[in-house]
């Protein structure tokens, strides 16, 4: 391990004013066609997830058709999210369907492991077949200033990764301020991160507004800089479609138009799905209907 | 030597993959009658020589208003006087509190028909005449209730009286506002009050009429007249007049000053500005750019405290200015009645005129114009957001007061020099400053000559906090206790 690595240097945040930006996001007015292709858009941005220790094949199986077809004319999700052991199921039920399986490895959700053993297991999880892996930094390292390890570790789990792509958890939650944000998205970036994504949803708060434009302006200015995309994925709490739809207007207005894409923008989400479904049907025939209506997932 | 352009493969593209659909607010919900009077002694009365006034987003006629000579004038003044001896000096402050109180609740329910007709008449953003407009000059009125009983308080030691009738002069740039930073101080404070709108903006005065006749106040306590520089003289010049509050021009306000020299009429004025926004190279970027948007595009640029200069250090001058480039191009200009419209019509033909000619000349001067790429209505008055780089403290569109969505982007080395740079101007009214490090921030706060510093933030208002300015952006203080100082004799 480098002893001397660089810390990169970061802008400030200000957190009074980002809240302020964040929350003028929200004001915005969505309605009519606006609406109906923003939720198609929101549905086909999901990451279908159950992390559960309860999760069971079944679970898993019931969780893939959800995927595959939603219902109400909504379009299918991008990925579903699982626990590795789960990866072989949902690999079989979703095959040929074009969505990803994403697999949360590197012992999710503490990441509280050696980095042999988390290496490990994402090597045996993308031989299973996960497409997608989605990694926690070790956030005791980052708040003892261990900034090297964390790059180290996005670093050696990208290689581990080999085609699959890696989004990294930065769990803000537990970061706690946005200047600390700021600089964990960017070590990340730096380390070869496919996509940033806030939270494992073990961690309340999870994903939030602020949270989510600190690390999309570290993504604006990276691109600008490099002209390198990389993806961002908010997760946990977002259970509304009102709220993805303030996300999606968050990305539009900083990020622009290329961002507004499944391979660049994901929500990390189980209950929001069936939310949309019921907008879905409102703004197609005009009424709520009940959710008796609506199949679990 | 400017730079090439970034790299266009690496730029943002903030286009219409998914856009909103518009979210117009209904102009059915509000009843603008197509002929006022002018309001005296709580009623609406007929005048000669009617004016029309229009909407600056669509051009069309609202409405039409009489405009009110030296006899019009004289009439409102002395139904003033009448109010301030019969009914309000004689009356308890806790008594004029109700009635100050009640305008301000009335305010809040009728706020959506208030914000609806601001837009209409003055061309802002709904969001804003919403958000901001409307809200905040309620507020005004609660907060001047709140003192009406508790004078003897405000300046411990002395002894306070009333003056007896102030003429009110106020601007065209937030209408309704202004009409209650005059009138709710000096209610409190025990005065009477004879205001003039502006000439583009008259409605929500008329709106505000309807309250005051709602709320039941003694008549004549609040009189409006109508008109132009000519009604403006004739209330500077009437010699029952006490005391003059005026908000607009510098020019006019030197006039006022001149007119009144010699009179016992007391003066507080609240002029043009030139406000400089100072980003250093520790300040949280992102924000400070924000804060620098909202600076000069808030209100279509439309506001005396406007941060119109932007004062960069010059080692981060490249990447705010890339920064600023994105930002505005998603600032959405366009019918101010949109829920989603950011940037608005510009208030009326004279000043969208006035625009041009200082963006032709700044271009004339040599300074790099940027402007957002939006799509502009075909009728209405409407310029897009702009600003220009390469500019120095020689250049006219640094100097002058643009009052439109037009930005200077100066540069800086040193905190020293900022400081000389930002008060380089006959203007002091709003000045901004973003800094991470505390102690930076209050020692270049504590050497601006400026009324109002902004430290990491811009366009914050309250009721609580003075208003006013140092230099040609005028004296006197609005908002806070020092707010009643205007409106009030101290022994």
């Amino acid at each position: 391990m480098p002893a001397n690595y660089q810390v990169p240097r970061v802008p400030s945040v200000d957190q009074i004013s980002v809240e302020e930006r964040a929350a003028s996001f929200t004001t915005r007015s969505i309605k009519t066609e606006s609406k109906l292709a923003g939720l198609k858009m929101v549905a086909q941005m999901i990451d279908l997830t159950t992390l559960e220790g309860s999760d069971t094949p079944g679970k898993v199986e019931m969780l893939c058709r959800k995927a595959r077809e939603p219902g109400s004319g909504c379009p299918p999700v991008a990925a579903v999210c699982v626990y590795p052991t789960m990866v072989p199921v949902a690999k079989r039920e979703l095959a040929g369907t074009g969505i990803n399986v994403a697999a949360v490895a590197t012992y999710f959700p503490s990441g509280q492991a050696s980095l042999a053993e988390r290496i490990d297991e994402v090597k045996r999880t993308v031989d299973a077949g996960a497409d997608e892996i989605d990694m926690v930094i070790s956030r005791g390292e980052f708040l003892a200033g261990e900034y090297g390890k964390i790059f180290d570790e996005v670093a050696a789990t990208v290689e581990a990764c080999g085609p699959a792509h890696l989004k990294v958890i930065l769990e803000t939650g537990e970061l706690q301020t946005l200047d600390n944000v700021r600089l964990a998205s960017q070590i990340a970036i730096d380390a070869g991160a496919h996509f940033i994504k806030t939270s494992t949803g073990k961690v309340t708060p999870a994903a939030t507004m602020p949270v989510t434009l600190v690390m999309l302006e570290t993504i604006r200015d990276h691109y600008l800089k490099t002209g390198k995309m990389v993806g961002m994925k908010p997760a946990g709490g977002i259970r509304h479609s009102k709220q993805a739809l303030h996300y999606l207007v968050m990305v539009k207005e900083t990020l622009g138009d290329a961002w507004l894409d499944p391979n660049w923008f994901r929500f990390g989400a189980s209950s929001l799905l069936n939310d949309v479904l019921l907008q879905l049907e409102k703004a197609q025939t005009g009424r709520y209907h009940s959710e008796r209506y609506l199949s679990m997932s | 030597m400017s730079k090439p352009e970034s790299n266009s493969v690496r730029d943002l593209l903030f286009g219409n993959l998914w856009d909103y659909s518009p979210s117009i607010e209904s102009a059915s919900n509000v009843i603008i009658k197509p002929r006022y009077g002018h309001f005296i002694n709580n009623k609406f009365v007929e005048g000669e020589n009617y004016f029309q006034t229009i909407n600056p987003a669509t051009e069309e006629v609202l409405s039409e208003l009489p405009t009110a000579d030296d006899k019009a004038v004289a009439e409102a003044v002395a139904a003033a006087r009448k109010a301030y001896e019969k009914y309000w000096k004689p009356m308890s402050g806790q008594e004029r509190a109700k009635y100050i109180y009640r305008i301000a609740r009335l305010m809040q329910e009728r706020a959506r028909e208030l914000a609806i007709v601001e837009t209409m008449n003055g061309g802002k953003p709904i969001k804003e005449s919403r958000d901001f407009d409307v809200p905040l000059a309620a507020a005004h009125f609660f907060y001047y209730a709140g003192w009406a009983d508790k004078l003897q308080y405000a300046f411990p030691g002395s002894e306070v009286s009333s003056l007896g009738v102030a003429g009110q002069i106020i601007p065209w740039n937030f209408p309704l506002l202004m009409a209650a930073w005059k009138i709710a101080p000096a209610l409190a404070a025990g005065n009477t009050v004879v205001l003039k709108p502006a000439e583009t903006t008259p409605l929500s005065a008329m709106f505000l009429a309807e309250i005051i006749q709602e709320a039941d106040l003694p008549p004549g306590v609040v009189n409006f007249v109508h008109g132009a520089g000519s009604t403006g003289a004739a209330i500077v010049n009437h010699p029952d007049i006490n005391k003059i509050a005026f908000t607009g021009s510098t020019t006019v306000g030197k006039n006022i000053q001149r007119a009144i020299a010699g009179s016992r009429k007391k003066l507080t004025l609240e002029l043009g500005g030139k406000g400089a926004n100072i980003v250093f190279d520790d300040a949280a970027i992102d924000q400070a750019v924000e804060g620098v948007v909202k600076g000069i595009y808030f209100n279509q640029g439309h506001v005396c405290c406007a941060g119109s200069r932007l004062l960069v250090q010059e080692n981060i001058a490249d990447v705010v200015i890339e920064k600023l480039k994105h930002r505005i191009s998603t600032l959405r200009v366009g019918d101010p009645l949109d829920k989603n419209t950011d940037v608005g019509a510009i208030n009326s033909a004279a000043q969208l005129t006035r625009i041009r000619e200082m963006v032709a000349i700044g271009e004339e001067e040599g300074a790099v114009k940027h402007e957002s790429r939006c799509v502009l209505p075909d009728k209405g008055f409407f310029f897009a957001p702009t600003f220009f780089t390469g500019v120095t403290p020689s250049h006219r569109i640094a100097r002058e007061e643009i009052f439109g969505p037009v930005l200077s982007v100066l540069t800086f080395r040193t905190p020293e020099e900022a400081v000389a740079k930002a008060n380089n101007t006959p203007y002091g009214l709003g000045c901004g400053v973003w800094t991470e490090k505390g102690s930076k921030l209050f020692k270049v706060a504590g050497q601006l000559k400026a009324g109002i510093v902004w430290g990491n933030s811009y366009n914050k208002f309250d009721p609580s906090s003075p208003f006013g300015g140092y230099k040609e952006s005028g004296f006197g203080r609005e908002g806070g206790v020092h707010g009643l100082l205007s409106y009030l004799e101290v022994r």
